[in-house]
C-alpha cells in the first residue's frame, strides 16, 4: 500500500515514530508510527480507550501535565523530537495548538478572549487587526463584530468553540488539534466547525480525534483508525487517504468499525 | 455483532436483484424461441413483462437510496449498495432488450426465419443467458474470482453475432426484397450481442463489491491467474 501524501502539499506537519505513551505501568498507547501530512485534515477514529486521545495530546506535550504520564519513541516536528530535553513545551504548545471537547472560551470578553495568547507571546502588531483577522478565519467575525466587548460566555455553544478556534489561530500555529471539537454542539453548529475546518487547512494542518465516524469521512483527508489490544494499549490499525478507509478498508478490523459491527 | 436492521434490509435487497435477474434471464431465451417459432403469444408476453421488470428497479434502486440515506453505509457495505443500484439498472436494460425482440418479433411477417441464422440465434441467446445466470451466482456468492471467469464467454457470442450477420447480409444480396425483415432480425440480434455486454458490466460490479476495485472486462479480458488480495 503506498500512501499518497501529496493532497496536502506533500510535506509532513508532523511524525509519531515508534511512540508508546504510560500511565504510571499502564501502557495506554504502543508502538504508533503515524506521519500527518502538512495542511491537510487528519482523523484519529477508534473505539473507546483506543487512545486516540492520548496520541493526539501527545503531539503538543499535553500529556506532561498528567503527573504520571511518560512518552517513549520520538514525535518529530521539524527534524527535532518534541519530547527531547532542550524542547520548550510550552513553544511547542504555541506552535501546536489545541481546539477541546467543550468550548472553554475564558470569561472575558470577545475581543480579551482572541488577544490573550497574542498578549502573553509578546505580539507586537496591531491588536485590533489580529483580533479580526483571526475572528475572521474562525467564521465568526460577522456574528460578533458589533459585541467584541461582551463575554465570551454570552455566546452560543458553537459561536464558542470558533471564538476558541479564532483564539487558537491568533497566535498563529502550524498545527491545530482537535479534540472531539464538535461532540458538545448541535447538527447546524457542527456543520460550521466541519466546514471552518476546510477552510483552515488552507494555512494549517489539523489533525482531529472524532468517534463520529461519518465527521471523519465527511470533514477529513486522511484518516487513522486505531484499535484497543488484549493488553488494552492502543495502537494503530491503519492509516490512509480517509477515502479509501471508507470505500475499501484494507485491515478487516477498520472494515468491522467503519461498518459499525464492532466499536 | 449490530447493524441488524441493516443486514436484514441489505439481505432482502440482494434477494430482490436475484429474483428480478433470475427473470430476466429466463426471458432471454423465452423471447429468443418466441422469435424462431413464430411464437406471437409469448412475444407479447415479454413486452408485457417488462414494466414488471422497470417496476421493480425502481423499487430495488429507491430501497437502496433509503439504506444509504438513513444507515450511512461504508465500506463493503456501501459497495454492496452500488452494486445493487447498478446492477438493478443493467437487468433493466437487459430486459428492454428482450422485450425490443418481443417487439420484432410482432413486426417481422409471417416468414420464417432463415433456419441457420434461427439457431445461431437461440446458441446466442443460450449461452447469454447462461452468463447472466453465472453472474447471479457469483455476485450471491460475492465470488469476484467466478465473476471474472464470466467475459471470455462473450467471445462466442461476439462470433455468432459476426456469422447470423454474414448470413443475414447473404441473404439480402440474393434477394433485395427481404431486406425490411432481415433488418428487423439485425436488430434483434443486436439485441442479443447488447444483452451479453450488459451481463460483463454486472460481472464489473460483483468485483467491485467483492474487493473494492472497478476492473473493466470487455470480451478481450482474460482473468489474471492470481486475484489481487483484499
Amino acid at each position: 500500500m503506498t500512501l499518497n501524501l501529496y493532497s496536502g502539499n506533500g510535506r509532513l506537519a508532523v511524525e509519531a515514530k515508534e511512540m508508546s505513551v504510560y500511565y504510571g505501568d499502564f501502557r495506554a498507547v504502543k508502538e504508533v508510527s503515524l506521519q500527518v501530512p502538512q495542511k491537510a485534515i487528519t482523523a484519529l477514529i477508534g473505539p473507546s480507550g483506543c487512545g486516540k486521545s492520548t496520541v493526539l495530546r501527545s503531539f503538543n506535550r499535553m500529556n506532561d501535565l498528567v503527573p504520571t504520564a511518560r512518552v517513549q519513541g520520538a514525535i518529530l516536528y521539524h527534524g527535532n523530537n518534541i519530547y527531547a530535553d532542550n524542547v520548550d513545551p510550552v513553544e511547542i504548545r504555541r506552535r501546536i495548538g489545541m481546539v477541546f471537547q467543550k468550548p472553554n472560551p475564558f470569561s472575558k470578553s470577545i475581543y480579551e478572549n482572541v488577544a490573550w495568547g497574542a498578549r502573553i507571546n509578546g505580539y507586537k502588531g496591531s491588536m485590533d487587526d489580529l483580533v479580526e483577522s483571526s475572528l475572521r478565519q474562525a467564521a465568526l467575525w460577522d456574528e460578533v463584530k458589533d459585541k467584541l466587548d461582551q463575554s465570551g460566555f454570552s455566546l452560543s455553544g458553537g459561536q464558542q468553540q470558533r471564538l476558541c478556534i479564532a483564539r487558537t489561530i491568533a497566535v498563529r500555529p502550524e498545527i491545530i488539534l482537535m479534540d472531539e471539537p464538535t461532540s458538545a454542539l448541535d447538527p447546524v453548529a457542527t456543520l460550521k466547525i466541519e466546514d471552518l475546518i476546510q477552510e483552515l487547512k488552507k494555512e494549517y494542518t489539523i489533525i482531529i480525534v472524532t468517534h463520529n465516524m461519518q465527521q471523519a469521512a465527511r470533514a477529513s483527508d486522511y484518516t487513522a483508525f486505531f484499535n484497543m489490544d488484549a493488553d488494552r494499549a492502543g495502537y494503530l490499525v491503519e492509516f490512509n487517504e480517509t477515502n479509501d478507509i471508507f470505500t475499501n478498508p484494507a485491515h478487516e478490523l477498520t472494515e468491522q468499525y467503519i461498518t459499525g459491527r464492532f466499536g | 455483532m449490530t447493524r441488524e436492521t441493516f443486514d436484514r434490509e441489505l439481505k432482502k435487497l440482494n434477494e430482490r436483484i436475484l429474483r428480478l435477474g433470475n427473470a430476466v434471464e429466463e426471458d432471454i431465451l423465452k423471447t429468443a424461441v418466441a422469435l424462431k417459432e413464430r411464437d406471437m403469444r409469448t412475444s407479447r408476453e415479454m413486452i408485457a413483462v417488462d414494466e414488471w421488470v422497470n417496476t421493480q428497479r425502481i423499487e430495488i434502486m429507491m430501497a437502496a437510496f433509503t439504506l444509504i440515506a438513513t444507515q450511512q453505509p461504508t465500506g463493503p457495505d456501501m459497495r454492496a449498495l452500488a452494486a445493487t443500484i447498478e446492477i438493478a439498472g443493467e437487468l433493466e436494460r437487459i430486459h428492454d432488450y428482450v422485450k425490443g425482440i418481443g417487439k420484432i418479433s410482432l413486426k417481422l411477417s409471417e416468414t420464417a426465419l432463415p433456419v441457420s441464422s434461427a439457431e445461431m440465434i437461440l446458441q446466442m441467446a443460450a449461452t447469454t443467458s447462461v452468463m447472466l445466470q453465472q453472474a447471479l451466482d457469483a455476485f450471491a456468492a460475492n465470488d469476484a474470482a467466478a465473476a471474472r471467469a464470466i467475459p471470455a464467454q462473450d467471445d462466442e457470442v461476439d462470433e455468432l453475432y459476426r456469422q447470423i450477420s454474414y448470413d443475414l447480409a447473404t441473404m439480402v444480396i440474393q434477394d433485395n426484397a427481404a431486406y425490411e425483415n432481415v433488418n428487423l432480425v439485425q436488430w434483434a440480434v443486436h439485441n442479443l450481442e447488447r444483452s451479453a455486454d450488459r451481463v460483463i458490466n454486472i460481472c464489473e460490479w460483483v468485483v467491485y463489491k467483492a474487493v473494492g476495485k472497478y476492473v473493466e472486462m470487455d470480451s478481450e479480458y482474460e482473468a489474471p491467474a492470481t486475484l489481487p488480495s483484499h
